[in-house]
């Protein structure tokens, strides 16, 4: 009881610490939970970057107040924390969403409450229909379909196989990646699929194994998923057939669990997964190496793309801050919807009343793994 | 007994005022969400009032039924077209039915293995809902349409804490007047001992689905009513956790009493809320909470609170 007691009176004591020359950005993310491998850098990038931002005298002055909450990548949960945030006081804008359930579930209070809503899930629904006060950075699983097609299409792979974990990105990634494969001329000549928590998925690729012609074996999956799928693909030894994987990869710790198996993996990336190698004719190059060398020297961890997409809606508010020169939440969203060009970790970002997302197919750099690291593939 | 049927009736008049009460002072939409919720999990925890303190019957898949609840009114007004202030009704059926046909089998298990069974139920109704993507939207969930009442959109945090409160209020009352019936004293003869209530001429099997069925119904209602004021749905409403959260409510509370069934699941509402400060330490809080509650009250919180009251006016 008495830890309730302090609690309730801390609760009550943040709210009046802050200073009236302040501005509050709301996030709620996974930070716990199924989808922590996600919300975790997510989170460590926002209170990164807001740190910075307040060192270098904040938004327009003001002093950045972030208030971050975690679901537990429970979708309930992080509405009720929505609801939350939008009642303690005025938020400027709110960031997160870290699955696209979570997304979903947030965005209508946002569209009532008139405040404008980075999400930085993968979902095409939380974008489609364009909502108002909505918006992403993540590149979506079609545009990863998309970009893996036209790969096997100048590489003339023309029959692959797909394989997809029950997680959202793999159930999601799958249905696009079927819709989009006629338009690239490849042919779909197997689905499986498995548990998003599966320790194996031989059954599955031998299944595929025994199809007559195969070229290709397509992973959607994020997680842990996509590792065991590509120890279990060398382990069958396929002979003459290229393993991709999707953007649910995005970190060097999946080179690390794999090894050797993992050579001549191809897959969609943002630039964030090759910094070092980007041309230096490329926009991105200076955005994506400063944010790595940041985000590793303060924790000491590789980057994800997921933290990347946590610092371009934390950058894009900024930057929309800067030109409606105002934080009052309907400007920020008008400003939002007219950035121009404006280069993040996930690509180069211009945003329309018709198009919240903002990324096209060609923000996905096509990575191959080779001796153990990434590479350009083209 | 007329001493008993006033007692039942101030109970839920006492509710009433307290529902009412709150409805008034709740300052903002936050406030009337978490208190929403408050009556939506009270209203599943009720069921299990019936299941655990009343007949003495564990179940672990509780969430699925919630689940099943929270899609029918996910998906009946999407396909099928149906008014989705009707769902709760027919997804009620549909549990009771699933509930009723699974039943059967499952109670004629006891203690331990009758928990692992409706475990195992709960699990496969939450694999279902998230890989039948065609049909569930799968992990990512899928939008609720919003009813319409004669041109009005019941979208406002408001009218769900008064449709909440009011089905609460309907579910609070029908378990206290079952105390009193033929069936909840068979209920209670089982809790005591089987073997008692078979020789005291109790059809035990028929007995335990009864209570099983009507636990379902209880959760199910309180899904639909939760996908309804979300306006989505996703899996996480029916997984394992959830049925534990269900369970960790009544058993809190106190698994025999209504009140503890409504004081358990605000409790868990409103902890991780409270919390908030100290996030990281948030579920170790939560825990030593039920183990201290556990360990000292383990009659739960409220029939603690009975004896104590009367101990101190005797």
């Amino acid at each position: 009881m008495r830890t309730l007691v302090v609690a309730g009176l801390l609760s009550i004591a943040t709210v009046t610490v802050q200073a009236q020359d302040s501005v509050t950005i709301g996030a709620v993310l996974s930070v716990t939970g199924a989808a922590a491998f996600l919300g975790e850098p997510e989170e460590k990038t926002l209170r990164i970057y807001v740190d910075r931002l307040n060192a270098e005298g904040g938004m327009l002055g003001k002093r950045i107040n972030l208030v971050i909450y975690d679901d537990g990548s429970d979708a309930n949960k992080a509405r009720t924390f929505a609801t939350r945030l939008l009642d303690d006081g005025k938020i400027a804008a709110m960031i997160g969403g870290t699955t696209t359930g979570a997304s979903m579930a947030m965005l209508p209070v946002f569209e009532e409450r008139g405040v404008p809503f980075i999400s930085l899930a993968s979902g095409i629904s939380i974008v489609e229909p364009v909502r108002r006060f909505v918006f992403k950075v993540p590149h979506t699983d079609r545009m990863a379909c998309e970009r893996i097609f036209e790969d096997m299409k100048t590489r003339g792979l023309s029959k692959v196989a797909l394989i997809s974990g029950s997680d959202g990105l793999g159930q999601s990634m799958r249905d696009q990646c079927v819709a989009v494969a006629p338009r690239f001329g490849v042919q779909v000549v197997a689905d499986e699929k498995y548990g998003a928590r599966d320790s194996d998925m031989t059954a599955q690729l031998a299944k595929i194994k025994a199809v007559v012609g195969l070229q290709a074996v397509l992973n959607a999956g994020a997680g842990q998923s996509p590792a065991i799928v590509t120890r279990n693909f060398a382990q069958l030894g396929f002979s003459n057939v290229t393993l991709y994987q999707s953007h649910g990869v995005a970190s060097k710790s999946f080179i690390e669990l794999t090894g050797a198996a993992s050579e001549g993996v191809r897959l969609p990336s943002a630039a964030l997964l090759i910094a070092g190698q980007l041309p230096a004719s490329d926009v991105q190059k200076p955005v994506v190496i400063n944010y790595k060398q940041t985000y590793e020297a303060a924790t000491g961890q590789p980057v994800s793309t997921f933290g990347g997409h946590a610092y371009d809606a934390l950058m894009i508010v900024a930057d929309a801050a800067k030109r409606a020169k105002s934080l009052e939440p309907g400007k920020l969203r008008d400003a939002i919807e007219t950035t121009k060009d404006f280069v993040g970790t996930g690509g180069v970002f211009s945003f329309d009343a018709k198009d919240h997302l903002g990324l096209g197919p060609s923000a996905f750099k096509m990575v191959i793994i080779k001796n153990g690291d990434w590479a350009l593939a083209d | 007994m007329p001493h008993r049927l006033s007692d039942r009736h101030l109970s839920v008049l006492a509710l009433a005022g307290v529902v009412i009460a709150l409805g008034w002072i709740l300052p903002n939409a936050y406030f009337l969400r978490i208190a929403t919720l408050v009556w939506i999990f009270a209203l599943a925890t009720l069921g299990l009032t019936v299941l655990i303190g009343q007949a003495g019957q564990v179940s672990l898949g509780q969430a699925g039924f919630l689940g099943v609840g929270a899609y029918a009114a996910a998906i009946l007004p999407t396909r099928y077209g149906l008014p989705p202030l009707a769902t709760p009704f027919v997804g009620a059926f549909v549990s009771g039915a699933l509930a009723f046909l699974v039943g059967r089998p499952i109670l004629r298990l006891k203690g331990h293995y009758l928990a692992i069974a409706t475990l195992g139920l709960g699990f496969l109704i939450s694999l279902v809902l998230t890989n039948e993507v065609g049909w569930t939207g799968g992990p990512d969930g899928m939008q609720v349409p919003r009813p319409v009442v004669f041109g009005v959109s019941l979208s406002q945090p408001s009218t769900w804490y008064w449709i909440s409160a009011a089905s609460l209020l309907i579910g609070a009352w029908l378990v206290l007047n079952l105390d009193g019936t033929t069936t909840g004293r068979a209920f209670r003869a089982l809790r005591d001992s089987e073997v008692g209530a078979s020789v005291m001429g109790i059809d035990v099997s028929r007995m335990k689905l009864r209570a099983f069925v009507l636990a379902a119904v209880y959760a199910s209602v309180a899904g639909s009513l939760l996908g309804l004021s979300n306006g989505f749905v996703t899996p996480d409403q029916s997984s394992f956790l959830q049925s534990v959260e269900l369970v960790t409510m009544s058993v809190l509370g106190g698994a025999h009493s209504v009140v503890g069934a409504i004081l358990g699941s605000a409790m868990l509402v409103l902890l991780p809320q409270v919390l908030t400060v100290m996030q990281d330490y948030e579920t170790l809080v939560l825990g030593a909470i039920v183990v201290v509650v556990m360990i000292f009250l383990p009659s739960g919180l409220v029939p603690a609170l009975v004896d104590l009251t009367k101990r101190l006016t005797r």
